[in-house]
């Protein structure tokens, strides 16, 4: 029993990084309809940003505390990916929008492939290991919870408030919501479309960014290709919990995230990502729109 | 005449103020996107730490080119780009004239290709024409080919495949293992591995196939990787990441290629050289490209075909025809596989060793992105972008001119995905609809005239 | 004056049976029964909202119904039960064919091979579910010149023939509803569903679509059941009118009878039940009118 409580522990950890990858993804795809193949690889870019940065705070200041070193990991590391991902959205999406469905989902796949051949050629090829950061280890009813382990949940469940409070109750998330509903009509109505769809882009990075960091403290090492695995579980999480809904997209990150870490922990850990796929795939079958996406009506 | 002379003066002005303010702002946001990334430089130390390299210089210039680049764009480019636009608008619509070159392009293209080993040999010897051979002909050849059976899927049936690596490795598996466990040869297990890919895609097509759109892209893409991952792990049957190696060479009816006294250098009397085996394999894998555009071709014009596209347009109005919509996608989906799987076994004979590196997603971005950039459905467009992207690519590794410019430790090979990646964007970004954007009908009452790209569809499945 | 066609029923192809069709809360089809006769076409009209679509799509496989049976009963005598069919065997099997409220064509396909594809099953068995096709067997040229005529046959009688090697999408509006059409012909009907043919065409189309549809119905004696709003359409050619309100059926019978009927003139008008006569008064006073002209 404490053994399940410990995988649930570990899955809510490696879930709310899935989770908050997620919501780039289904914003994004939600707002203009497209798979954003190069999220997954804003999210390495933004631990890239958080190792240089903590590099920097290490090689040159020193002494810095843990708090306000890890805040300003995440601040740069937001900047920065946010920066990136309003680049790509005006470079290689928006002159594509509005026509041919698959020519946007082209320019993102080959985005991704800029972004960590990018990486490799600036940053080099091997892994990038960091000492740890936080490294106390707490004992709550014979289960173990590492720090970093709750920093990254209570991260999460902040971010996630946020951002709902941003999306249900401001004009800009009204604004988001409209241009979701009906980009033509918003436009009509005095919705800055084009503004809207680079604060969504914007929003996205930032929160990858984010999980970035998260990844980064967890796991302490990042290396270029960390974008794909991660982007295509936070993929199949946005998917797995209805592409377009954001609570669907945390449920769907939480999901993969238990998944992985209970089929790890019971059955043998090199399936674990073909169990991930396979439930994706079963879910799919029977419920086509996800778990909490609204089911899209045939209109005849 | 004066007044005239001072607008345009203040016009001009107006613009390279304009154009000032944008080189600025690109001058930033480059500073910004690259300072962490260009300006320094993560590496490890002896001990194994991470330490900070600085190249601030190297930074500058990616600044100083973004900034004179943009202000040049705006200047010059721009305004002669509208310039263009508007006499093209102006001018009436010139209906393009059907020459001998365009209506006989595609047997004219085969012909060079036939001729292509030869012409190799005779300028650069036999064992100098491996290099032109192998690497760009048949590397060439294979993506073609692959992108030609996505086609049918895609570009055809409209349906979004994000797993066709997997029926590539499915068919190069199947070579693999049956020969080395059963020895069975290339010329039989062919047609096998073709099928045997076919049944994946319709095991795995009809549990996905209901699902629609980006949907289908997903669980195709998971499919995929479920396959690439049952390769890495089922190590007792597959090895593993250690692939399977050693697999036996295809043979030109019964002659095998090798040092032996009835092998093909010792039968005509030629020079021994593993030359004779990548030309062999050449025409063997132009034969396979031949026969899946043949096949494709003459599928269009069959029902079938034409109930793939009118899939790609309607599918709502297909089962109002009574066409049943489920069977015909599982055959779009199992005919693509078919012509992966074969292409498959052919890249197992190639190299002689298989493992699921190779059958990466990327591989299925790649070839998908060569379906795209070709023109959705059109057989030419996409050999043209197969013979763009992956010749270009190609070229890379052949650069080592650059060494000079840019010095010993330069290795153009380190840029060729980034490369291919932007190029990827580039050429999408300025031709939307690929390079053949239009459609050939399959049948016709009077005059056969192409359907122009604004009026084809992309499919919603 | 009044007669209903209760009385002259004689062989009906369509039996819908106390059809219900509900949506989550809403009934949006409510114990709906009609029968459409063989070889006669059949309006099912009604304001806005009432259910016609609905109505058809149940009829052609679209939507499954919440109750009732459909029966569709051929020439040959075989019948069919639709609501168990799948939408697109109704086409195949019981021989229903259907046109969309909003057009839907191929549009990126040249007229005529929208026509080609309307004959896929034909074309499959002829091919050899392709492979015979594929290996170049005579049987499948042949079949394939037979479906060219019949697709010419259709593309003269709708007046397209001039567009045939057009892409769909560059025809005018008018001709897309007429190719749409001639797709369903293709198809080899023996009941074809209509939905709002007329919508959007202008005086002089919508007279030539009244003359491509009794042409139809004279030449290959198919049977037609349409929905419309156009009136001139429905009372100048049908022979029988079923009206349609809130998903109930108000009304049943012959286009005169329909037309009086106080019930449809008060569904349509939105008027209550003690001012219909009043406003039964005012319609024939019109009708007189535009009787005088039309003669």
């Amino acid at each position: 029993m404490e053994y399940f409580i410990q995988q649930l522990v570990n899955g809510l950890t490696l879930g709310s990084i899935y989770g908050m990858i997620a919501i780039g993804y289904t914003m994004v795809y939600g707002i203009i309809g497209m798979i954003n193949f190069a999220h997954g690889d804003i999210f390495m870019l933004g631990g890239f940003a958080a190792l240089i940065v903590f590099l920097i705070l290490t090689t040159f200041i020193g002494g810095v505390p843990v708090v306000l070193a890890l805040l300003i990991m995440m601040i740069v590391g937001m900047l920065t990916a946010a920066l990136w991902n309003w680049t790509i959205e005006r470079v290689a999406y928006r002159p594509l929008r509005g026509s041919f469905r698959l020519a946007p989902l082209i320019t993102a796949i080959g985005m991704s492939i800029v972004l960590s051949n990018f990486i490799q050629v600036t940053q080099g090829p091997r892994n990038k290991p960091i000492p740890p950061l936080v490294s106390s280890v707490y004992e709550i009813f014979g289960i173990t919870v590492s720090l970093k382990q709750i920093v990254i949940v209570v991260i999460t469940a902040i971010l996630l408030s946020v951002f709902w409070y941003i999306v249900n109750r401001t004009p800009l998330g009204r604004a988001q919501r409209a241009t979701e509903q009906d980009r033509k009509m918003a436009a009509l109505l005095g919705v800055d479309v084009d503004r809207t769809i680079s604060v969504t882009f914007i929003m996205g990075a930032a929160l990858a960014a984010v999980a970035g960091t998260m990844y980064l403290m967890y796991y302490g090492v990042v290396v270029f290709t960390d974008g794909f695995a991660p982007g295509v579980k936070a993929f199949t999480a946005a998917v797995l919990g209805g592409i377009g809904s954001l609570p669907g997209a945390v449920l769907g990150g939480l999901l993969i995230g238990l998944i992985e870490s209970l089929w790890s922990a019971y059955f043998t850990i090199d399936y674990k990502d073909v169990a991930t796929f396979s439930i994706l795939a079963i879910v799919l079958i029977f419920k086509p729109s996800g778990i909490l996406g609204r089911p899209e009506v045939e209109k005849v | 005449m004066a007044n005239v002379a001072s607008t345009t003066a203040s016009a001009g002005s107006e613009l390279t103020a304009r154009a000032l303010r944008e080189a600025v702002f690109a001058g930033l946001i480059t500073l910004g996107l690259f300072v962490l990334f260009v300006g320094l430089k993560s590496d490890q130390n002896i001990r194994n730490e991470l330490i900070l390299t600085q190249r601030w210089g190297l930074l500058a210039i990616f600044v100083a080119v973004a900034m004179v680049g943009r202000f040049l764009i705006v200047v010059y480019v721009q305004p002669r780009f509208a310039k263009r636009k508007a006499a093209k608008a102006a001018a009436p619509d010139v209906v393009k004239k059907d020459t001998f070159f365009t209506r006989q392009w595609p047997k004219i293209a085969v012909v060079m290709l036939l001729l292509y080993p030869p012409v190799i040999v005779s300028f650069v010897g036999v064992q100098g024409s491996l290099k032109w051979v192998d690497n760009f002909g048949i590397q060439i050849l294979i993506y073609v080919m692959l992108a030609w059976g996505l086609n049918i899927v895609v570009g055809l049936a409209g349906l979004l495949d994000l797993g066709y690596v997997a029926f590539y490795a499915v068919g190069a598996y199947s070579y693999a293992l049956l020969s080395s466990y059963f020895g069975l040869s290339f010329w039989v297990l062919l047609p096998v591995a073709g099928l045997l890919a076919a049944l994946w895609g319709i095991v795995l097509g009809f549990p996905v196939l209901r699902l629609r759109g980006d949907y289908l892209a997903i669980v195709t893409l998971a499919f995929g990787e479920i396959i690439r991952l049952v390769l890495i792990n089922w190590t007792e049957v597959t090895k593993g990441t250690f692939g399977v190696s050693g697999i036996a060479k295809a043979t030109l009816f019964g002659i095998k290629f090798d040092a032996s006294k009835d092998g093909f250098a010792a039968l005509f009397d030629l020079p021994l050289s593993s030359a004779y085996y990548k030309i062999f394999l050449f025409y063997l894998i132009l034969a396979l490209a031949l026969l899946t555009a043949f096949v494709t071709i003459r599928l269009r014009r069959m029902p079938i075909g034409r109930a793939w596209e009118a899939l790609r347009e309607d599918e709502i109005a297909c089962r109002s025809l009574g066409i049943n919509t489920v069977t015909t996608k599982l055959t779009a989906f199992a005919t693509g596989a078919m012509f992966g799987g074969f292409a498959g076994s052919f890249f197992a004979v190639r190299q002689g060793f298989v493992s699921p590196e190779s059958f990466v997603f990327l591989e299925s971005a790649v070839i998908l992105a060569i379906v795209v950039l070709g023109g959705m459905g059109s057989l030419t467009g996409i050999a043209i972008a197969a013979v763009v992207m992956i010749g270009g690519t190609e070229i890379l590794r052949e650069l080592t001119f650059l060494k000079m410019i840019f010095g010993p430790a330069f290795t153009p090979e380190l840029y060729r995905m980034l490369i291919f990646g932007l190029a990827m964007v580039t050429v999408m970004v300025w031709k939307p609809r690929g390079f053949v954007g239009s459609r050939e009908p399959t049948a016709f009452l009077r005059q056969r005239r192409a359907v122009s790209g604004s009026f084809t569809k992309e499919g919603h499945g | 004056m009044a007669i209903g066609t209760e009385a002259m029923k004689k062989d009906p192809i369509l039996k819908v049976e106390r059809l219900s069709m509900r949506f989550g809360g809403l009934m949006a089809i409510n114990d709906f029964s009609f029968e459409a006769e063989r070889g006669e076409i059949t309006a099912l009209i009604g304001p806005n909202g009432a259910g016609k679509t609905t109505v058809f799509n149940c009829i052609t496989g679209f939507y499954k119904p919440t109750m009732g049976m459909i029966t569709l009963r051929q020439n040959s005598g075989d019948e069919f039960l639709l609501e168990r069919l799948p939408d697109f065997e109704i086409t195949k099997k019981a021989k229903v064919a259907r046109t969309f409220q909003n057009i839907r064509m191929f549009s990126g396909l040249t007229v005529l091979e929208n026509l080609l594809v309307a004959q896929h099953n034909k074309l499959m068995r002829a091919s050899g579910y392709t492979i015979l096709g594929l290996l170049g067997f005579p049987t499948y040229r042949e079949a394939s010149r037979e479906s060219i005529e019949l697709a010419r046959h259709w593309l003269e009688k709708a007046s397209l023939i001039e567009r045939a090697d057009d892409p769909a999408g560059d025809l005018p509006y008018g001709a897309q509803r007429r190719l749409e059409i001639a797709r369903a012909m293709c198809t080899g009907p023996e009941l074809l569903c209509l939905d709002e043919p007329a919508a959007g065409l202008n005086p002089r189309e919508s007279l030539a679509l009244n003359e491509l549809l009794q042409e139809i119905r004279r030449d290959t004696g198919t049977s037609i059941l349409l929905i419309e709003h156009d009136m001139s359409v429905v009372m100048e050619i049908s022979d029988h009118v079923v009206v349609l309100e809130y998903g109930q059926k108000i009304s049943d019978g012959t286009p005169d009878f329909v037309k009086n009927d106080p019930k449809v003139i008060a569904a349509y008008l939105g008027v209550e039940d003690e001012e219909v006569d009043e406003v039964i008064g005012e319609i024939e006073e019109i009708e007189g009118e535009h009787g005088g002209t039309r003669q």
